[in-house]
C-alpha cells in the first residue's frame, strides 16, 4: 500500500464514528462514498469567499466563481483525459447524463427499426433511457447476456451487435457483480459497425485509472458522490463533434447563443448543454475530490481495493451458508460484492448487520432484469473504498457468522 | 450491542409466523385481489379475499419478502379472517397509525392479535414498510372497485 491508511482515515471523520454502540464499518460505497474533508473545505471555501453565479457578471466575485467552477472542468478533463475541457459537461449527476445523451444524441440518431445494445447487468438508468428511446422511436433493444462465471458474455456482444445496432451502452463496472467490463474491445466493436458507445462510469471513475482517449468511448458518464465529490454533480464526457452535433438537451440561461422572437441559436460546448444555474459549488467539490483522488494516486486505489477483496472474498466464499454473485476471483473485482444467506432475506440481513455496526445495502441495485437473471428478488451488497480497513473485513464476517447464528437460534 | 437488539424485532413469535405461515397459498375463487410491490425492495405481496355478507369469509396470501413482510402477512390474514370488512378496515387503519408512531387504544390493539408485537418496528424505520405491505394490501384490495386491475405500485 502506497498510502498511510491513518491519514487517509484523518481526512474522513465520519468513518470513526459508533452506531448502535459498535463501531461503524462503512461499507455501502457504491450507494455513495464519503468526502474527505478537502472536498467539505473546498464547498465551504467556495461559499465563504468565491460565490457568485458564474459566466454572467464582471466584477469580482463572477470572475472568481467563473475560475473556480471552470478550474474544475479542467481538473475533471486531466483526469479522464478528456482532449478539451469542453468535452466535460456538467450534470446533476450520472442518471442525469445518461438521460442527456438518450435525449439529445438518442432522439436525433435513433430511427425506426435501429438497435440499441446494452447489457443485462445494466443499472437502471443505463436501461429505462434506452428502453424508453427505443419504444419512443420503434427501436429493438437488445441484451447482451452474462457467461456463467458472471462475465459478460463477449461471445454475444459480438453476435448482438451489428450493423443495424446505433449505440451500444455498457456500464464500465457492474454495481452489483463487481466486474468490469472490457469497455475498449466493446468501442472497437461498436465502431466496426458505425454505432457510439456510451459507457457507464459510476462504478469505475475513483476505482481505477479511467482514460477516455484510450477506452475509445464516445460518450462516457458518472457521479460527483461515487467518487468522494459531492451528490448533486456529475459529469457526462462526450466526443467534441459528437457533442456539436447534437441538440441541446433543455433549454434556457446560458446556453444560447441569440435570441430572437421566433429562433435562437446555441452557444458551443459544453455550455449548449448547461442551461441555467449550474451546481458551481459541486463542480468546486467535485475538482477537490478529483485532487484528492490523484494525490493517493488511481493505482495505489485500486490495489488497496483489490487487496482488501482479496482478503475477504475467499472467506465469504468458504462460508457453506453463503452465496457470492458475480466472478469468485478477486483479480476480476471491484470492491463491489453482492451476496445471499441461505434461507434468509438480504432486508433480515442487513437489519442485523446494522446493529452490529456494519452499513451494506439490500434490495435490487436498481438491477431487476439482472436479479431476475440471477434468479433472486435481492440480494445484500457489501462495498469497499481505498479508505476502508482489514478491520472492516473482520467485522463484517463475524457479523455474517452471528447473522446465521441469530436466525439459526431465533434468538440470541 | 449487537444482535441482542434484534430480539426486540424477531420475537419467537414472529420467526414462527415467518417460517410457518398462516393462510399461504391461493384461494379457488376470490371477490377480491391485490398484488403490491415495494418498490425499494422487491418484496411483492399477491392478496386474495373472498368476501360474502360484507365479511371476509376466506383470505390467503402468496409472495415473496423478507421475514417481517412475511410474518406480517401471515399474521394480518390471522386475524381478519372471519372480521367484517369494516372491523377489517379498522384494523388495517389501527396498524398503520401503530407503524408510524400513533397511540391506540388497548382494545383497538387487542383486535389485531398476534400482529400487535410487530410495533416493535418502529425502532427500525427502514423497516416500517415491510410491516405495513401487507395491511396496504388488505385495505387496497377490499376498497378498490371491483372492475379495477391489479396495481403494480
Ligand atoms: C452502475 C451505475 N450506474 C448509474 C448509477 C446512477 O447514479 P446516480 O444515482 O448518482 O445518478 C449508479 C448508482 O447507483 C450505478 O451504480
Amino acid at each position: 500500500m502506497a498510502f498511510n491508511i491513518n491519514d487517509v482515515l484523518s481526512d474522513f471523520p465520519i468513518l470513526s464514528q459508533r452506531v448502535n454502540d459498535e463501531r461503524l464499518a462503512y461499507l455501502d460505497n457504491a450507494a455513495t462514498a464519503q468526502r474527505p474533508r478537502q472536498v467539505l473545505a473546498a464547498l465551504q471555501d467556495f461559499y465563504i469567499h468565491d460565490n457568485a453565479n458564474v459566466h454572467r457578471g464582471v466584477h469580482t466575485l463572477a470572475e472568481r466563481a467563473t475560475e473556480d467552477y471552470e478550474g474544475a472542468r479542467v481538473k475533471v478533463q486531466h483526469f479522464i483525459n478528456a482532449r478539451s475541457s469542453a468535452e466535460v459537461i456538467f450534470t446533476k449527476g450520472c442518471t442525469d447524463a445518461l438521460n442527456l445523451v438518450a435525449a439529445s444524441y438518442g432522439e436525433a440518431n435513433i430511427q425506426a427499426g435501429d438497435e440499441i445494445v446494452i447489457s443485462i447487468m445494466e443499472h437502471h438508468s443505463n436501461l429505462i433511457p434506452w428502453q424508453q428511446l427505443a419504444r419512443r422511436k420503434h427501436a429493438t433493444l437488445k441484451y447482451i447476456g452474462l457467461t456463467a462465471q458472471g462475465q459478460l458474455d463477449m461471445a454475444a456482444a459480438r453476435r448482438q451487435i451489428t450493423d443495424r445496432t446505433k449505440i451500444v451502452a455498457v456500464t464500465h463496472a457492474s454495481n452489483v457483480l463487481g466486474t468490469v467490463n472490457p469497455l475498449k474491445e466493446l468501442a472497437v466493436l461498436a465502431h466496426q459497425h458505425k454505432a457510439v458507445i456510451v459507457g457507464d462510469g459510476a462504478q469505475a471513475v475513483g476505482h481505477m485509472p479511467v482514460d477516455v482517449q484510450d477506452l475509445d468511448v464516445d460518450f462516457y458518464a458518472f457521479s460527483g458522490h461515487k467518487m468522494m465529490g459531492p451528490m448533486g454533480i456529475g459529469v457526462l464526457y462526450g466526443k467534441a463533434a459528437l457533442l456539436r452535433a447534437m441538440p441541446p438537451y433543455q433549454y434556457g440561461g446560458e446556453m444560447i447563443g441569440d435570441v430572437h422572437r421566433d429562433d435562437s441559436t446555441w452557444a458551443d460546448i459544453p455550455f449548449k448543454f448547461e442551461a441555467g444555474t449550474q451546481n458551481v459549488a459541486g463542480a468546486v467539490g467535485l475538482g477537490a475530490a478529483v485532487d484528492y483522488l490523484q494525490g493517493l494516486g488511481m493505482d495505489n486505489i485500486q490495489a488497496r481495493e483489490r487487496e482488501l477483496v482479496t482478503a475477504v472474498l475467499p472467506r465469504l466464499t468458504a462460508l457453506p451458508y453463503v452465496t457470492v454473485y458475480g466472478p469468485q476471483d478477486p483479480r476480476q473485482h471491484t470492491g463491489v460484492l453482492a451476496f445471499n444467506l441461505a434461507h434468509l432475506h438480504p432486508h433480515d440481513v442487513a437489519t442485523a448487520l446494522d446493529m452490529e455496526g456494519v452499513a451494506i445495502r439490500a434490495g435490487h441495485h436498481c438491477a431487476q432484469p439482472l436479479m431476475e437473471k440471477l434468479g433472486v428478488t435481492a440480494t445484500a451488497r457489501a462495498s469497499f473504498a481505498f479508505y476502508n480497513t482489514r478491520e472492516d473485513t473482520d467485522q463484517l464476517i463475524r457479523a455474517i457468522k452471528e447473522t446465521k447464528e441469530f436466525f439459526n437460534r431465533g434468538t440470541i | 450491542m449487537g444482535l441482542s437488539k434484534l430480539n426486540g424485532l424477531y420475537r419467537e413469535v414472529i420467526l414462527d409466523h415467518a417460517s410457518h405461515p398462516h393462510n399461504k397459498g391461493k384461494l379457488p375463487t376470490a371477490t377480491n385481489t391485490m398484488t403490491l410491490h415495494n418498490p425499494t425492495c422487491g418484496d411483492t405481496i399477491n392478496l386474495q379475499v373472498n368476501v360474502a355478507d360484507h365479511r371476509i369469509k376466506d383470505i390467503a396470501f402468496t409472495g415473496e419478502g423478507c421475514t417481517i413482510s412475511q410474518a406480517s402477512a401471515s399474521m394480518m390474514t390471522a386475524a381478519v379472517k372471519g372480521k367484517t370488512t369494516t372491523a377489517a378496515l379498522a384494523m388495517a387503519k389501527t396498524f398503520s397509525d401503530m407503524a408510524i408512531g400513533q397511540q391506540h387504544s388497548r382494545s383497538d390493539l387487542d383486535q389485531l392479535g398476534d400482529a400487535q408485537v410487530l410495533t416493535s418496528i418502529m425502532e427500525f424505520p427502514a423497516r416500517i414498510k415491510c410491516a405495513t405491505l401487507a395491511w396496504w394490501a388488505l385495505q387496497r384490495a377490499l376498497l378498490k372497485d371491483s372492475d379495477e386491475e391489479d396495481d403494480n405500485e
